[in-house]
């Protein structure tokens, strides 16, 4: 199959190519050969881009079905122009034995959709206690190794896991937070969670957990990504990380970017998130770190929550929110904000996203795997939750006015979405 | 920012959630009412027939016998009739949920919610799924707000001190866990009060609590120091020993009310404690038996108090 996409401003942010042209795909790949197309996209007025990369989706298989489904949030995923994306071990059960990452990578094969990158446990039962099969796991398909938001409060356990995985060279994705500190706690602890007496998770809970995970990093050697920062004190911390030339990198998801503590209003258990909504400062260090650079990529965090979880009282609704769909688009919203160029807005959830992965994706040189999305940056879009094609449907940007509609996604070459 | 979900389009009172947001004509307004029911609760035949048909449901998923027991007798006293239900709330039973809890209720024609639940915001998300003709009355909801007690406490000191604009108030004790100190607060900024005091060790106070518009003292003495009015909070069993606290006799000794620390506020100080109390943890006997004390008569104005509310959203 032979496709040519016609008249696009293609964007590579690897290459910081930007300028209308035309792409070539031939057997999956980005081609130089410009032969005879089978088929043809006018992509006149759109760009066209290298697929987007989320570092955190969830897909709730095994286990919470009645959530999501993989074929329900992997066709999310392509409307939102998101054709790779990796998804936390915390499934029921969790992603710690060889045959369910083997059952999940063959149900998301089956339906030839986004490519789907699992991590896996790093302890059993993300209980915080006994290393997982880490090796069986990578060979079963596992990227990297993550606790999800479960706590690690066993220090010696983190040290040791961080050992055993630096022996393989697998890399860790931690969130970090002090399992103590942000016991109970529901909301940034701040002037908001003490006028709405909601119990806080203070902001030091991130750092000194930070703290410690870089001073295990200098201890093991172990590769490490940070996953979903939330703190100021932690964007600084990692500036001095990267300085020091320690093998860490990081993300933030979307829903932090743009929101703070404030934005909870009158108890909005949309936006029970975890981590929590900072401050408005913390929310400008975190845009400002990703437009440095400290900060490598933006994930949308996705977790479909079914009405049952979110109608609730605040604490006790289920953290999380629908993001596949608005990865684009607020990622847009965060790039016009800080005034830059398309192409250094994209990295963050193209290449940059890649490289974290360790995947050959997230570009458009010739040879490259042919993930791409076209879409139009301009188009308006008001998030109205019922049109999301996640099961997912809460969100805090419900109602809101965004830019950026995806018209073509294509994986390996083929068009799987088409809007 | 949505509106107020308390106010209806014409910024009349469609349910009571919580002190803060309320302007202070609707306090005024309340407190007023009270007081002219003040003179009903004294007479021989103690009912008036304002709710007169009207159902009220008293939706408790926290044990309270004294909240309850007042908003009983209140909805009485309009006339109301009055069903209890005390919903024992475990967190791990996943019974029928809050909201269908209500949606039943409502399907028996429900007037006016009185809601005690232990998780801060319960009655906000009740509010924003009731029917248009129903009301909501928080009677206490986690941490957040326990605003007919604020509204009690606040006519308390009307009663005493007729004028806000002049007063130093102090709030004693936990205020991290406090309802009750939360709401009082801001009802008393929103009345004018130059100078709300809190005092407590750290560990009891909640981050930022500057922001709600208190002055903080860890030192009792200074903190008590020219007050005209003395609340004192109640301090839960279960914080006397552990991480907050060493032990109930050190709060005693430090933050505890005596007739002689109470010597330093203002001679005509009044003390007020929204019950229960832990004698001789948070207060002494001498005190709360004593000259100044307020206590029981904020219980007879809590009745006046809840029959305003209530006659005020439902009427």
């Amino acid at each position: 199959m032979r496709l040519a996409i016609k008249n696009a401003r293609i964007i590579d942010p690897a290459s910081g190519r930007d300028g209308v042209g035309d792409l070539h795909v031939a057997d999956g790949k980005i081609s130089e050969e410009h032969a005879r197309p089978d088929r043809v996209i006018d992509a006149k007025g759109l760009v066209a881009a290298p697929g987007f990369i989320d570092l955190s989706a969830r897909l709730r298989e095994p286990g919470f079905e009645y959530k999501a489904t993989l074929e329900s949030e992997l066709e999310a995923a392509l409307a939102g122009g998101v054709t790779s994306l990796a998804c936390p071990p915390d499934t029921d059960p969790p992603l710690d034995e060889p045959g369910l990452v083997d059952m999940l990578r063959r149900r998301a094969k089956a339906l030839s959709r986004a490519r789907v990158y699992p991590l896996g446990a790093l302890t059993v039962k993300l209980e915080g206690e006994r290393l997982t099969e880490m090796a069986q796991l990578a060979e079963a398909g596992c990227v990297a190794f993550s606790q999800a938001n479960a706590p690690l409060a066993n220090t010696q356990v983190l040290w040791r896991a961080l050992q055993y995985a630096a022996t393989f060279g697998f890399p860790v994705w931690l969130r970090p937070q002090d399992a103590w500190l942000a016991k109970d706690g529901v909301a940034h602890e701040g002037e908001l969670a003490t006028r709405l007496g909601l119990p806080g998770i203070p902001p030091f809970a991130e750092t000194i957990a930070l703290a410690t995970m870089l001073e295990l990093v200098r201890a093991t050697g172990a590769r490490v990504h940070f996953c979903r920062l939330s703190t100021a004190g932690a964007v600084e911390l990692m500036r001095a990380a990267r300085r020091e030339g320690l093998p860490v990198s990081c993300d933030v998801a979307i829903h932090h970017l743009h929101l703070c503590d404030m934005d909870l209003g009158y108890f909005d258990s949309n936006c029970r998130l975890e981590p929590p909504l900072r401050s408005a400062r913390d929310r400008d260090a975190l845009a400002r770190g990703l437009e440095e650079q400290i900060i490598d990529c933006a994930c949308s965090d996705h977790t479909p929550i079914d009405d049952d979880g979110k109608h609730l009282p605040f604490a006790e609704a289920e953290p999380g929110a629908t993001g596949l769909e608005l990865l684009l688009p607020l990622t847009l919203k965060w790039g016009e904000a800080r005034k830059l160029p398309l192409a250094k807005t994209l990295a963050r959830i193209t290449c940059n996203a890649a490289q974290v992965l360790g995947v050959s994706s997230g570009r458009l040189t010739a040879g490259a795997p042919a993930d791409v999305a076209i879409f139009d940056p301009k188009a308006p879009l008001r998030v109205v939750p019922e049109m999301l094609k996640s099961q997912g449907k809460h969100t805090p940007f419900a109602g809101h006015e965004l830019a950026g509609r995806v018209r073509y996604t294509l994986v390996a070459g083929n068009v799987v979405y088409e809007a | 920012m949505q509106r107020n979900p308390q106010l209806n389009a014409q910024g009349e009172l469609q349910h009571l959630l919580s002190i803060e947001g309320l302007p202070r004509e609707i306090l005024g307004q309340i407190l007023d009412t009270a007081e002219s029911f003040v003179g009903v609760t004294e007479r021989e035949v103690k009912k008036v027939p304002l709710l007169r048909g009207k159902s009220v449901f008293n939706l408790f998923f926290e044990p309270s016998t004294r909240t309850r027991t007042t908003f009983e007798i209140a909805a009485k006293r309009l006339s109301a009739d009055v069903i209890n239900l005390n919903i024992a709330l475990s967190s791990q039973t996943k019974g029928e949920s809050l909201l269908d809890t209500v949606a039943n209720l409502s399907a028996m024609q429900a007037d006016i919610f009185v809601v005690r639940h232990a998780s801060s915001g319960a009655p906000f998300l009740i509010a924003r799924h009731v029917k248009p003709h129903e009301h909501v009355v928080n009677a206490g909801d986690g941490r957040h707000a326990h605003p007919t007690q604020g509204l009690l406490d606040l006519y308390t000191i009307r009663h005493y001190k007729k004028d806000f604009s002049r007063l130093t108030v102090a709030i004693i004790g936990d205020v991290l866990h406090s309802r009750v100190a939360r709401s009082l607060i801001q009802g008393l900024t929103t009345l004018g009060a130059p100078q709300v005091r809190v005092i407590a060790p750290q560990t009891l106070l909640p981050s930022g609590v500057e922001a709600l518009g208190v002055k903080v003292f860890h030192d009792m003495r200074a903190g008590l120091r020219d007050c005209d009015v003395v609340v004192m909070l109640r301090l839960q069993n279960e914080r006397m020993k552990g991480a907050m606290l060493p032990s109930a006799q050190e709060y005693f000794k430090n933050y505890g009310l005596t007739a002689e620390k109470l010597a330093l506020a203002r001679e005509d100080a009044i003390v007020m404690h929204p019950g229960p109390m832990n004698r001789g943890v948070e207060i002494d006997s001498s005190v709360a038996d004593g000259p100044h004390s307020v206590i029981l008569p904020q219980v007879t104005f809590g009745i006046a108090v809840r029959m305003a509310v209530m006659s005020i959203v439902a009427g």
